[in-house]
């Protein structure tokens, strides 16, 4: 185990250089933070000389060495854009961020695994259909598309129809940031203030759907062919109600690979929160990232791409600890290995 | 006991309703400041937010003269030396007097090595405190344009300053944020309540503000969001969240009009948009042609000039939200006149004539390098263009990038043809002749943004005369003499001035200034 655990990290170090070595060759095409950074007044000279300050005349690989260096030193070194250190920024932002992905990592749960159960055990009913064509959608659809039209229907027709239907006119939910936020040590929260949970809902929701559906699916196909087992046809012929067959026997089954993609996708949602954190004004990294690509902001990328690498490598090292744990005949097969090789 | 509790009751409801009373202004546009140093960047919406809480000793106000701010009065003593008399009993909002001391140590701070502004007032020799309430600014040889730069400056306090360790604007060579990049403290309208940058900036109103009484209208306390995604940016004005947005996109401007309950103000900006030629090279950089320039015949640019239907990028691509231009300048700057800002007449048979005259009847090809994300539309117009110019046998290469890589592009002189877009924070005609036509000489610093190698000499030594010139009939002469010939030499084709379009609620009175950058000490909440 230990030789595994050993080999797994070391595979992770070199992913995390390659990927941050990478970030450094494209950022030579990113263009020039200087214009950005000088007046229009600026002389050809001033420019050079900022350049040089900044070590942007030196190649690529030194920068690389440079970087490497200070991050080591625990000095990401600071923003071209906001003039504050990048270390700063990223602790102000990842708060929102994962606040963000945890709802809608929750949403997506208990909105998917419910409906997945549903749509496997009632197949061929008009309502497991209706659910089925609206994953679909929640698949195929941008989520740009899903935001905006959140944004139309529940922020800015709401005023309209929220009314007609009987609900108060202050219902509707605001269409960008994060509300009010409160201070919990160095973490700003937005989930402990009315303003800042009717924030959350929109973008939660929008982030969520690509997710939700994946696990509707999944849920659904390993539900479906865990009920064709013989230890559930063994279950019924028990005698077992529908409910523990259903639950107890064939729920617990299919989870565990919903689990195991779930914490896989939970990287993916923290970069799909780009996209949702642009179209609601959402104060996060992604957001941070976006502004800073537009900007040529090298220091705050470089951090970002390498944060965000840095947790990928880590939930996949922790998934498959985490495998090798919860599988007993994984665990069974290592150990049979360990000792033929022993 | 019940009588203590009425009082408490009372007294609650009273806070209510003045917190009822407080008027809010929550606005919101694209980017965010880049800091609130306010010598630290030389970049528009910077300066905009910054010039709510500092002031600079001349203002400008809504029709972009000049107002006196913190001083009274100036007036040249001698060639190379303006007097300021400054407004006595202003206090900084910390309550500590300003002086002649912070003028001196504020403009000392815009000329350090760190500063954006350095480049800007580069003429200034040497600033002095001849009393607390007056300052002289001498600067290296007649500059009779002084008081239209220093509405640029901004005035620190010096005490606060030493004693936050912020002497010198922030650079990014140092580890640490500087104190001044977050706080900020001046003589202005409005103090910095909380700055959250990318977030957040709610600014309050001064209360020992010196000009309260001139604008006791202007709202409580502003509430600043960026909001970078222009569709959500225009959901927020639309459902009541936010009241006034700076820039909502061009297509969306019918239906904030049809919204009851908001409304649009317009007017040009003080930025006009052309397309620069290389005329000046030996050989185009990128283009079929060898071993000569098209683009130094002038018929071949007037040829494209004639070829280019601005009618039609105002209607199509501008939908209406742009004045056609014949000059590079707009009006409000010192110099422009409605005369000089004529277009040659859109005529495609003559221009395919003068491309025949000038031996390019089947055209030539050419690169065209565009911006995308930094003025209204450009990519757009650039595509227009591209397909006008094909009609007189003109291929054009459209290469369309992203504003940190088009400026650096052509900033290295590395294109045969581009468009640019010039705004003048001066006001005045000088401002434009030497940046975009003097000679470019960068021992003589001049000529920075002259991409295009135009040079003649006769506009470079008016230039120099415009600059210096201090009768001022003289000087109008001169600038109107170089208009004509920049006219006359043609190295931009004129394209248009851009206009603003300022949305918010009916709720909000606010002047619409050109130069893009509101001032909400002028505003109203009703």
């Amino acid at each position: 185990m230990l030789a595994f655990i050993v080999s797994r990290l070391l595979q992770s170090v070199a992913v995390m250089l390659a990927v941050s070595f990478l970030c450094f060759v494209l950022f030579n095409f990113v263009g020039d933070p200087v214009s950005n950074m000088v007046g229009q007044e600026a002389t050809a000279a001033d420019r050079e000389e900022m350049r040089t300050e900044l070590g942007l005349e030196d190649s690529v690989g030194m920068q690389f060495l440079r970087f490497l260096v200070n991050a080591a030193h625990g000095n990401f070194g600071k923003s071209y854009r906001l003039a504050r250190p990048v270390s700063d920024l990223i602790v102000e932002r990842m708060p929102a961020t994962l606040e963000l992905v945890a709802a809608a990592a929750l949403l997506a749960l208990a909105m998917g695994i419910p409906l997945g159960v549903l749509t496997a055990l009632r197949r061929n009913t008009i309502d497991s259909q209706a659910v089925m064509t609206f994953s679909l959608a929640g698949v195929a659809m941008p989520t740009f598309v899903i935001g905006i039209l959140l944004i139309y229907v529940f922020s800015v027709e709401c005023k309209t129809w929220a009314p007609a239907v009987g609900l108060p006119g202050d219902w509707c939910f605001p269409s960008f940031g994060r509300g009010e936020t409160e201070k919990i040590g160095g973490w700003t929260t937005g989930l402990l203030t009315a303003s800042g949970l009717k924030a959350i809902v929109l973008p939660a929701v929008t982030l969520s759907l690509f997710q939700m559906t994946l696990v509707l699916r999944l849920v659904r196909s390993q539900m479906l062919e865990v009920l064709r087992t013989d230890y559930i046809k063994f279950a019924r012929a028990r005698g077992l109600t529908n409910r523990a067959v259903h639950f107890r026997h064939a729920l617990k089954n299919t989870l565990l690979p919903v689990i195991t993609v779930i914490g896989i996708q939970v990287g993916g949602l923290i970069a799909f929160s780009i996209i949702t954190e642009t179209v609601f004004q959402w104060p996060g990294m992604g957001q941070l990232f976006i502004q800073s690509v537009q900007f040529a902001d090298i220091p705050v990328m470089a951090a970002y791409l390498v944060m965000v690498s840095l947790i990928f490598v880590t939930i996949n090292f922790f998934v498959d600890l985490l495998y090798a744990a919860i599988d007993p005949r994984l665990r069974l097969d290592r150990a049979q290995v360990g000792t033929a090789g022993g | 006991m019940f009588v203590a509790r009425i009082a408490a009751l009372a007294a609650a409801a009273l806070c209510a309703a003045s917190v009822a009373d407080a008027k809010t202004l929550r606005w919101a546009s694209q980017g965010d400041a880049l800091t609130l140093d306010p010598h630290a960047q030389n970049e528009g919406p910077t300066s905009g937010m910054n010039a709510h809480v500092y002031e600079p000793l001349i203002s400008r106000d809504p029709s972009l003269s000049k107002v006196p701010a913190l001083a009274l009065s100036w007036k040249a003593i001698a060639p190379d030396t303006w007097e300021f008399k400054l407004r006595p009993d202003v206090k900084f909002s910390d309550g500590t007097p300003f002086t002649a001391d912070d003028v001196v140590f504020s403009y000392n701070r815009a000329l350090a090595p760190t500063s954006d502004f350095r480049a800007y007032i580069s003429s200034i020799k040497e600033v002095k405190a001849i009393d607390p309430l007056t300052v002289h600014i001498i600067t290296n040889g007649p500059n009779p344009i002084l008081p239209d730069y220093a509405s640029s400056i901004l005035i620190m306090s010096k005490a606060w300053a030493e004693k936050h360790n912020v002497t010198k604007p922030q650079s990014f060579k140092d580890k640490e944020e500087t104190y001044a990049v977050r706080n900020a403290m001046g003589t202005g309208a409005f103090t910095v309540k909380q700055r959250d940058p990318d977030v957040k900036t709610v600014m309050a109103k001064n209360p020992t503000y010196w000009g309260a009484k001139d604008f006791p209208a202007s709202p409580d306390e502003l509430v600043y969001t960026p909001i970078k995604e222009p569709a959500t940016r225009v959901a927020a004005l639309i459902s009541g969240q936010v009241d006034f947005v700076l820039d909502a996109p061009l297509q969306d401007i019918a239906r904030i009009k049809q919204t009851p309950g908001l409304k649009t103000e317009e007017t040009a900006q003080v930025r006009s948009i052309f397309l620069g030629l290389d005329m000046g090279a030996a050989e185009l950089k990128y283009s079929d042609v060898k071993g000569k320039n098209p683009f130094a015949d002038k018929r071949v640019r007037q040829a494209m000039y004639q070829a280019i239907d601005i009618d039609a990028i105002k209607a199509k691509v501008m939908r209406n939200f742009a004045a056609p231009a014949g000059l590079v300048t707009s009006p409000g700057v010192h110099g422009y006149t409605k005369d000089l800002d004529k277009r040659l007449k859109f005529d495609v048979a003559s221009a395919k004539k003068l491309m025949a005259d000038a031996g390019y009847p089947n055209g030539f090809s050419v690169v065209l390098d565009c911006p995308n994300d930094r003025y209204n539309n450009d990519e757009q117009i650039c595509q227009a263009v591209t397909g006008m110019l094909a009609q007189i046998g003109i291929k054009v290469d459209l290469q369309a990038r992203s504003k940190t890589l088009h400026f650096p592009k052509i900033q290295k002189k590395d294109s045969s043809f581009f468009l640019l877009g010039w705004g003048v924070p001066t006001l005045d005609s000088h401002y434009v002749f030497t940046y975009l036509y003097q000679t470019n000489d960068a021992a003589k610093k001049v000529g920075g943004y002259n991409l295009t190698n135009y040079s003649n000499a006769k506009m470079d030594e008016l230039t120099d005369c415009i600059l210096k010139e201090v009768d001022q009939a003289k000087r109008d002469k001169m600038i109107a003499d170089a208009w004509k010939l920049a006219i006359e030499d043609m190295p931009y084709l004129p394209l248009h001035h851009q206009l603003i379009v300022w949305s918010m609620s009916d709720k909000v009175t606010i002047p619409i200034f050109a130069n893009d950058s509101p001032n909400f000490k002028y505003s109203k909440m009703k």
